[in-house]
């Protein structure tokens, strides 16, 4: 148990030094978005199995957890997304960009 | 029966928090019929009958392969943060989505957030509106980014 | 041993989001680190909970969860509608 549980916190704890690293390094604010928040989450759910694996009678309360945080990161994250394109604009350097005939040409209006 | 479900999802989850002894008991109920009146007047939702067979329906097709399509794509955004030369190739990618209820969209919304590599920024009646990673991969190319999500959930609420 | 570890790794994480946060060049930048900062936030707390065995401080951690979608929610109507109307 204990192995197991170990194994789980570290893979946790590579999860968020990657996210923090990719947060880092990553060019744009789009792409600081997809590897912090959500690198992040993995690391979260790794670290709440270990310690379940530890104290099984925690596992409820860890459950909440890890819904909570399943719940509520994916949207703050596209909330955050959307209202930095709508006060930044896109990004220079896509190579695609659906979102301008949507987003870029209603910017003023509000 | 808006009544029932919600003093049963309150009654449960104060529960879940505080433990189980008599006086938690008695006091939970309390609060939680309180509650389920107070919360069932002021907001509009619904409650739908076939939930518990959608949400085992769901525990069983969704969440596994959830799981793993979050590991995956996981492990490759982390193999992308570590390489030196940082190969991503950034863009946003209108996506057709069939489904049409609002909770629905939102289960596919956020299926598509959690998985790295995907981000939706955006929802315009049918079209979702992601910022990808990487805009040559097959998927994104074919803007069908997230439609093995769309199936299963297709499925699940039909 | 492993939890000395892991605090070290997690420690690591911090630190580059940190320093997002001190260099980030636009205000969407830094709240973007401050929401990376949150999640990690919570896997400290639980991991907290884990050194010192008290089950107690898990609900720190709930409650940290929701009041981190909040503000997370608020920085984002606050860039939307401070940044986006002009």
């Amino acid at each position: 148990m204990e192995i197991i549980s170990g194994v789980f916190l570290i893979i946790g704890g590579l999860f968020y030094a990657l996210g923090g690293l990719g947060i880092f390094r990553m060019p744009d604010t789009f792409d600081r978005i997809q590897a912090g928040t959500k690198a992040t989450t993995l690391g979260a759910f790794s670290i709440l199995i270990g310690v379940a694996f530890m104290f099984p009678s925690w596992s409820l309360k860890l459950f909440l957890i890890a819904l909570f945080i399943v719940l509520s990161n994916p949207i703050g994250s596209s909330a955050l997304a959307k209202a930095t394109y709508r006060s930044f604009g896109g990004p220079s350097n896509v190579e695609r960009d659906d979102l301008k005939e949507f987003l870029g040409g209603t910017k003023d209006v509000d | 029966m808006k009544y029932v479900a919600t003093f049963l999802v309150l009654f449960g989850s104060y529960l879940l928090l505080a433990g189980i002894t008599l006086e938690e008991v008695i006091v939970g109920a309390i609060v939680s019929l309180v509650l389920s009146v107070i919360i069932s007047n002021m907001v509009s939702y619904n409650i739908d009958a076939k939930f518990p067979l959608r949400l085992a329906l769901f525990i069983v097709m969704y969440v596994p392969v959830f799981l793993i399509e979050l590991i995956k794509s996981n492990v490759n955004i982390a193999l992308r943060v570590i390489n030196p030369s940082l190969p991503i190739h950034p863009g946003f990618v209108k996506v057709k989505t069939a489904l049409t209820g609002d909770f629905q969209k939102l289960l596919l919304a956020n299926s598509i957030t959690l998985t790295p590599g995907t981000l939706s920024v955006d929802i315009d009646g049918e079209y979702l509106y992601i910022h990808t990673v990487d805009v040559t991969t097959a998927d994104a190319k074919a803007s069908k980014i997230g439609a093995k999500f769309e199936r299963i959930i297709g499925v699940i609420f039909k | 041993m492993i939890t000395i570890i892991v605090f070290g790794l997690i420690g690591l994480g911090l630190l580059f989001a940190l320093m997002r946060l001190i260099i980030g060049p636009t205000v969407a930048d830094r709240v973007v680190s401050l929401d990376t900062f949150n999640v990690i936030v919570i896997g400290i707390i639980v991991m907290l909970s884990f050194v010192f065995e008290r089950s107690l401080y898990l609900d720190i951690a709930i409650i940290y969860a929701i009041l981190a979608f909040l503000e997370t929610i608020v920085f984002a109507r606050y860039l939307e509608g401070h940044y986006g109307n002009h």
